[in-house]
């Protein structure tokens, strides 16, 4: 066939299709299709062929033409769009001629759209409205011809309230007080009561937890733990009970330190913003890792209160939204200038009386031990003067005390290597240099000094003609000078010690004299390459010198691999002990003793007694140790976010990399919502972010909030994509709800318990979650909400359930983090074994699981393996998988079988006539209902199949009890609560 | 043992529905429900929410795979590509010396100062090794015995050069958090063809790893596809054990009760959930059977054991610290053995894990401890794949994060130069099996292994070929979150024909 023909023929074809009948439209049918197809090469980012498909101007350029249905729809492989992946189906094609043929209007994203303020619309059925939100629901279903779920029944609602609002649950008491509370108020006292509880903060800071990320470690390699991250935790849970509104807790969160005498409480908000990870790997570039936080803070923020997919912006333009890479920056810009801080909190009163007391107890001990020292200081003022008169006199007449060598000559042990002897008796290194051990040689004349001969200096010199500048010869410039031998006319010296004015650490000078000679031994200089240094070898008896003496010095040179000297001098030493005392002792010695004021007495006294003097150093020593033992005054170090007080410059950083700045931006909102009006216009803060998201003009948030609300208490959101509002988003089912629902939040004075109160107030919530077999086919994933759904509840519920089921959960609410138990060997396998996790005793053990440690790179498996995000990023849905991971864990781990052991004796301890009646209100514990007749049957069959085993196996039974004594009748009832506390009624909303 | 009435056997789906139905849901109308049933006694239906829709059912991949499983062996902290597969004799030459600084000028290092930095020599003998002449140092001897089965790599590089962001990097594609790991997409793209045990198993030997458990986390994909880890002290998998005391047959009977009164409840509900939950106990009641069965080496011959080195001393000379995780050797020696029995059990994806490679000082000892821990039994457990057929469609890989830098490191304040940085520029890796080459060497880095000379690898290169062999086009395997198809290739990422046999 002709290939013209080709692409021509299907699209002849399609081209002729009827039309459907109906306006196209195009939020819900042409925007998202365009955002799947067409805009990763045609969007705000590229614009392949010059085409660009997601503004109303240059589409229509395009579509002047037949181009644009001709390439949808051939079959030529050159020609064909999208050239890769699926094609465009009939019916999208024919939508998409349709909404070419009705002039191809475009509207603006609905999500950037401002809130629509419709009333809510009429239904048929009034009586089934309990509020607006009905209204949208009834409305839809009406239209579907679906009539909504029943009502749940009661025990089903109280033990939904219970799991929503506080994560814990009913007491049978409780279930049948509200089952038989024939008020019509009854719902409404229940719900404010649980709002009331000091639980529903806990419950609802957690979700919160997630957005933020919060952890208890730096995450990364290191991953040191952070010992006060909870306080932001409590703050968190605080903020919730009191009813902080919405739009101050997103101010403090965001902008806690910039509000007008900010309070401790303020500045503790802003750690929302210090949950991001800190990398203290070694050898990391700290400006990489700061920079990461702000894209992460840049990032959360807009996830969380915009939904919108920032990160793509931070490396191009985003391929589907219209943010440009340069606005993401002017985000940026906002957190660049928050600089992380940190701020004492108030000390606990208990810990401050520990520290009194022991305050105390040392500065008793201290004064003891001045006084001690004041005596021995008396007794010891003769041999201070003593040796004062003899230092100082020594010092006097040592001022010029070093003196050049006589007819210097030098040779190396390797021939290739050539010494030669400069002025003053330096001696340069040339010619080879070996891998080797090598040593130098040096032998001279004396000449007839006055005083005696106290020692030697050598000098290890730089030089610009050695590598790194010197004093060594191998490339960094170091040197490593093993051992010194001298002789005088043949006769050994012996030394008494030697000191350097700088030594590398484990390479001191002192090793230069103490006989060994193995490579690993010997004097250097590292890092201190590049400069003069020298040593000073004192000898143990001084020498008085006559004209004409040999002297012979071997400066042996073990080490090798090219770390020997390059240039050196050696000198004989007159005078005492020259430079071997600190220098501002020296300089004092040097003075004439009358000069020396009471003050510099008083110093050199301390030297002398401190250093020199052997009772006194003892004694100064024991000050020192005392010293250090000084109990330290309790600080706890809060990280927080604070203002820079010199703006930083922010620029785009291309491909995102930290070291590839491009143009300077500043801080400015996305294009697409209203502008972010300042308090400075000059220079917009993270106030004027805060401000501008919560301000009335703003349609994002309110949307996003409520939508975060929603899914919390209906297992989905109206906009399931929860962290994506953008085009590639989905488009809401239910956006008039949506917007009512948004501003209705901010009419309630952005109060969250008033606006939990209007969704859990609904007929739509309080319908039963009972699968409906008419509607598998209409609405499999019931987005229409002709019933509530049910869900497993989270990783910390679940504990918390089963721990509150068998009495053993604290009701203690915030504090430090806890430890409950987790084998060793998994907190392990964070780096460098650097973590020891101790397992939490007594009532801490059996805390809520939100209070559990949460270490970033081990975290505890009880957490993971139930979905628990792994808080490196913000997460503003969790998954909610069923695997066998979970299933061993609810049935082994120690938590739960310590659960069913204080379970099964609860059942025993209450009142009941027999077994079955045990089981039955061991089943309402669990499911908070009263249980069937065949549920109870099928559990005391459990229990009878299990008391005969134990009772054949005595021994057994008192393992699984951890009781002291065999007790059957109890092993058999610690099996069944342990399976009655795996049943999926419990974990499940319903 | 007394004479029960509870007759230990192995659990058959069908047997236990049908008992099931008969005794405690004979008054019911419906029974369980025509769609959960189904689902039930689906072979694959066994984890997921409804049929078709459980996420580790086995699925299609795009084209006919050569590969089935892999093995991961993941040599975390980077060990020096220069000291073991990378030949570089004019270390030796160039040693003491600094580099130009054409070379260094723009590059980051750790902890190396440039000003100082010079050649460090390398204390290796190389040798060539089988038909194929491919080259290792003598810190490998029995993987060299393997060189014909072996397609080595030696052009890999990173964009990453801190350990966590490079692991993960190597694992998921980007040194970003939140993304998922090979293991997880691939268990993600295939499904899983064990019935009673995890598609994704992570065994880790020695100290810690920089990235502790992200470096099997399942990012945005459901934790479903996430990594359990096998522990090689206590029960093989937490939470395994029944609690002390409690029996077999007790827990087959409050199994069956919980399941039973699921049933009812799901009776009540009409949730596929209840019946997915109900399928989850009976794997955990499958795994706690047959992992115990897979760590149980006792029918293994003297021959295998020896092979592996099971119960060889741990070499001498080891880092401080590392006795305190037990002896390490034989670990991992253990961990290459399980790894052949997890994949002759249809486990999709093994990663063993050992750590540290991160040698910045001493590097000749503790490079020839740690090579000494793993040479053996990783010749072993290549040698076994194949002797048992399992080698054609088991693909094994060594690898890490980076490499090593040919400069010795002159941290300050440290006395001596004994060790190397991280250097991600170039480094090396090798494959056997899975379809790949054997006894090719590919990819070639400059005279002293700092740079790639020719053809470069990128580790999104390695990836979409990796998937290539699991039958998988890497830009057809995404996964959508916060409005974008992620891939395990990112943006990038191309098949290298060169390596495919």
């Amino acid at each position: 066939m002709n290939p013209r023909l080709s692409w021509i023929l299907p699209f002849l074809i399609y081209y002729f299709l009827p039309v459907q009948g109906g306006d196209v439209d195009f939020s819900a049918q042409i925007r998202p299709l365009l955002a799947e197809k067409c805009l990763e090469c045609h969007g705000p980012d590229k614009q392949k062929g010059d085409l660009r498909l997601d503004d109303s101007e240059s589409t229509h350029r395009a579509l002047s033409g037949d181009e644009l249905l001709v390439r949808i729809t051939t079959d030529d492989p050159e020609m064909r769009m999208p050239p890769k992946g699926p094609r465009l189906g009939e019916k999208e094609v024919a939508t998409l001629r349709q909404w070419i043929a009705e002039g191809a209007r475009f509207e603006p994203h609905w999500a950037y759209a401002p809130l629509n303020q419709d009333p809510p619309p009429t239904v048929k059925h009034e009586e089934w409205v309990q509020n607006p939100i009905d209204r949208y629901i009834l409305a839809r279903l009406e239209k579907e011809g679906i009539a909504p779920s029943p009502a749940a029944n009661r025990s089903t609602l109280i033990k939904r309230l219970y799991y929503d609002l506080t994560g814990l649950p009913p007491s049978p008491e409780e279930v049948d007080a509200f089952v038989n509370n024939p008020s019509s108020q009854a719902y409404s006292e229940l719900v404010d009561k649980l709002l009331a509880s000091p639980h529903y903060g806990e419950r609802w800071a957690r979700h919160w937890l997630d957005k933020a990320r919060y952890a208890d470690s730096d995450g990364y390699e290191k991953d040191n733990p952070r010992p006060q991250a909870w306080h932001y935790r409590d703050w968190v849970i605080r903020a919730l009970n009191e009813d902080m509104p919405m739009d101050q807790f997103t101010l403090e969160q965001l902008a806690g330190d910039l509000l007008p005498g900010a309070t401790s409480d303020q500045k503790i908000a802003t750690a929302f913003h210090r949950q991001t990870l800190t990398n203290t790997e070694g050898g990391t570039d700290k400006e990489e890792f700061r920079t990461e936080a702000v894209f992460d803070r840049t990032e959360t923020t807009g996830t969380i209160w915009l939904g919108l997919t920032m990160n793509c912006a931070r490396c191009h333009n985003h391929k589907y939204d219209s943010i440009l890479q340069a606005e993401y920056y002017q985000l940026f810009d906002f957190f660049n200038n928050g600089d992380e801080t940190n701020f004492n909190l108030p000390v606990p009163e208990e810990a401050m009386v520990t520290y009194r007391a022991a305050k105390e107890k040392h500065e008793a001990k201290e004064k003891a031990l001045a006084l001690r020292i004041e005596k021995a200081q008396n007794e010891v003022e003769g041999s201070f003067k003593a040796w004062l008169a003899d230092r100082s006199a020594s010092a006097e007449g040592a001022a010029s005390a070093f003196h050049d060598l006589q007819k210097t000559a030098a040779i190396a042990s390797d021939t290739d290597v050539a010494l030669s002897v400069a002025a003053q008796g330096i001696v340069q290194v040339g010619g080879a240099n070996p891998e080797g051990p090598l040593h130098y040689l040096v032998t001279a004349t004396t000449s007839t000094l006055t005083q005696p001969v106290t020692g030697l200096r050598i000098d290890a010199l730089s030089d610009s003609s050695l590598p790194a500048m010197g004093p060594g010869r191998v490339a960094h410039g170091n040197f490593v000078l093993t051992e010194v031998e001298a002789s005088l006319d043949g006769k050994s010296l012996e030394w008494a010690g030697a000191m350097a004015d700088f030594s590398q650490d484990g390479w001191e000078a002192s090793q230069l004299v103490d006989g060994k000679q193995d490579v690993k031994n010997g004097w250097a200089v590292a890092p201190q390459m590049g400069r003069d240094h020298y040593a000073i070898l004192k000898l143990k008896t001084p020498l008085v010198l006559s004209e004409g003496q040999n002297l012979s010095v071997k400066l042996i040179q073990n080490y090798g691999q090219q770390h020997a000297l390059g240039k050196f001098r050696i000198r004989l030493m007159t005078g005492h002990h020259q430079g071997d005392q600190p220098e501002a002792i020296e300089n004092l010695l040097s003075k004439p003793q009358k000069k020396l004021d009471e003050k510099e007495m008083a110093k050199l006294r301390d030297h002398f007694f401190g250093t020199v003097h052997v009772a006194g150093r003892k004694l100064d020593e024991e000050r020192d140790k005392l010293k250090k033992s000084a109990p330290k005054e309790p600080v706890t170090a809060f990280g927080i976010i604070t203002q820079r007080p010199s703006p930083r410059e922010t620029h785009l950083l291309e491909r995102g990399n930290f070291l590839s700045p491009a143009e300077r931006v500043s801080a400015a909102g996305p294009s697409v919502l209203p502008q972010v009006q300042g308090r400075n216009p000059e220079r917009l803060d993270r106030l004027d972010l805060a401000r501008w998201l919560m301000s009335p003009e703003n349609p994002l948030p309110p949307r996003v909030l409520a939508n975060q609300m929603w899914e919390k208490l209906f297992g989905h959101g109206l906009v399931r994509t929860l962290n994506d509002f953008g085009v590639r988003g989905e488009v809401p089912e239910y956006p008039e709800l949506l917007d009512w629902l948004g501003t209705e939040y901010r009419r309630l004075g952005w109060s969250r318990k008033a606006l939990i109160r209007t969704l859990v107030h609904s007929a739509t919530y309080q319908q039963a979650s009972v699968h409906r077999e008419e509607l598998a086919e209409l609405d499999p994933e019931n987005r229409f909400y002709g019933r509530q759904n049910r869900f497993r509840v989270e990783a910390e519920i679940t504990r918390d359930l089963c721990l509150s089921i068998a009495g053993l959960l604290s009701p203690k609410i915030g504090g430090p983090s806890v430890f409950p138990p987790m084998p060793p060997e998994i907190a392990a396998l964070s780096y460098a074994n650097n973590f020891k996790w101790v397992n939490s005793q007594g009532e801490n053990r059996y805390r809520r699981g939100m209070y559990t440690f949460f270490k970033r790179t081990s975290p505890h498996p009880n957490l993971i393996t139930f979905d628990c995000p792994d808080s490196n990023t913000t997460n503003v849905k969790r998954s909610t998988s069923n695997t066998p991971l979970q299933a061993l864990t609810m049935l082994n781990n120690e938590v739960y079988i310590e659960a069913a052991r204080a379970f099964a004796d609860r059942i025993l301890k209450c009142e009941a006539e027999d077994d079955r009646q045990r089981i039955h209100h061991a089943l309402r514990l669990c499911i908070a209902r009263h249980p069937g007749a065949t549920e109870v049957d099928r559990f005391s069959h459990l229990l009878k199949e299990s008391r005969e085993w134990f009772e054949k196996n005595p021994q057994a039974s008192q393992e699984l009890t951890g009781k002291s004594e065999p007790d059957p009748r109890l092993a058999a009832w610690v099996a069944v609560a342990r399976i009655a506390l795996n049943l999926d009624e419990l974990m499940t909303r319903e | 043992m007394n004479k029960k009435p509870f007759i230990h056997r192995d659990f058959d789906l069908e047997t236990e529905l049908n008992h099931s139905r008969r005794s405690f849901l004979s008054t019911s109308a419906s029974g369980l429900g025509g769609l959960a049933l189904a689902n039930l006694l689906q072979r694959d239906g066994l984890l997921g929410a409804s049929p078709g829709n459980h996420p580790l059912a086995l699925k299609k991949p795009h084209f006919e795979a050569k590969a089935k499983s892999c093995i991961f062996i993941f040599m975390a902290g980077a060990p020096s590509h220069i000291d073991l597969f990378d030949p570089k004799p004019k270390l030796n030459e160039l040693d003491g010396q600094p580099l130009p600084e054409s070379l260094t000028k723009n590059v980051r290092f750790a902890f190396i100062k440039k000003e100082t930095a010079t050649v460090m020599g390398c204390n290796r003998i190389f040798k060539k090794h089988g038909e194929s002449g491919m080259e290792f140092s003598d810190l490998t001897p029995h993987i060299a015995t393997c060189a014909d089965d072996l397609l080595m790599i030696r052009s890999l590089h990173s964009e990453q050069f801190n350990h966590h962001p490079g692991q993960l990097m190597m694992q998921c594609g980007r040194g970003v958090f939140g993304l998922p790991v090979m293991g997880s997409w691939i268990n993600y793209g295939l499904g899983s063809e064990s019935e009673n045990l995890p598609g994704y198993v992570v065994l880790t030997s020695g100290r810690g790893s920089s990235g502790g458990t992200t470096l099997w986390q399942s990012g945005f994909l459901p934790s479903t596809y996430a990594g359990v880890l096998f522990r090689d002290q206590g029960e093989p998998v937490l939470n395994l054990s029944n609690p002390p005391g409690l029996p077999p047959e007790l827990q087959r009977a409050g199994l069956d009760a919980l399941r039973d009164v699921n049933q009812i409840h799901y009776e009540r509900m009409r949730d596929g959930e209840i019946a997915s939950r109900i399928a989850s106990y009976e794997l955990a009641y499958r795994m706690q059977t047959a992992a115990p069965e897979l760590i149980d080496l006792s029918k293994e011959s003297k021959a295998t054991l020896d092979a592996y080195g099971i119960d060889r001393p741990d070499p001498p000379n080891g880092e401080r610290g590392r006795a305190a995780s037990g002896n390490t050797a034989q670990s991992f020696s253990r961990n290459c053995l399980l790894a052949r029995r997890l994949v002759e059990r249809g486990v999709r994806f093994v990663n063993i894990i050992y750590a540290s490679w991160d040698h910045h000082s001493n590097i000749d000892k503790e490079i020839a401890y740690n090579s000494t821990v793993v040479d053996q039994p990783i010749a072993a457990l290549i040698k076994d794949l194949k002797e048992r057929g399992l080698l054609d469609d088991t693909l094994v890989v060594w690898g890490s994060e980076f490499g090593r830098t040919p400069l010795g490191e002159n941290r300050g304040g440290s006395s001596k130069v004994t060790g190397r940085d991280h250097h991600p520029f170039c480094f090396s890796m090798f494959m056997a099996g899975g379809g790949f080459k054997g006894g090719l060497t590919y990819g070639k880095t400059d005279d002293i292994g700092w740079g790639i000379e020719e053809n470069p690898v990128s580790i999104n290169d390695f990836h979409a070929t990796l998937l290539h062999q699991f039958g998988i086009d890497h830009e057809q395997l995404t996964y959508r979150f916060q409005g974008r198809d992620f891939r395990l290739t990112d943006v990038a990422g191309r098949v290298i024909p060169q390596w495919i046999a």
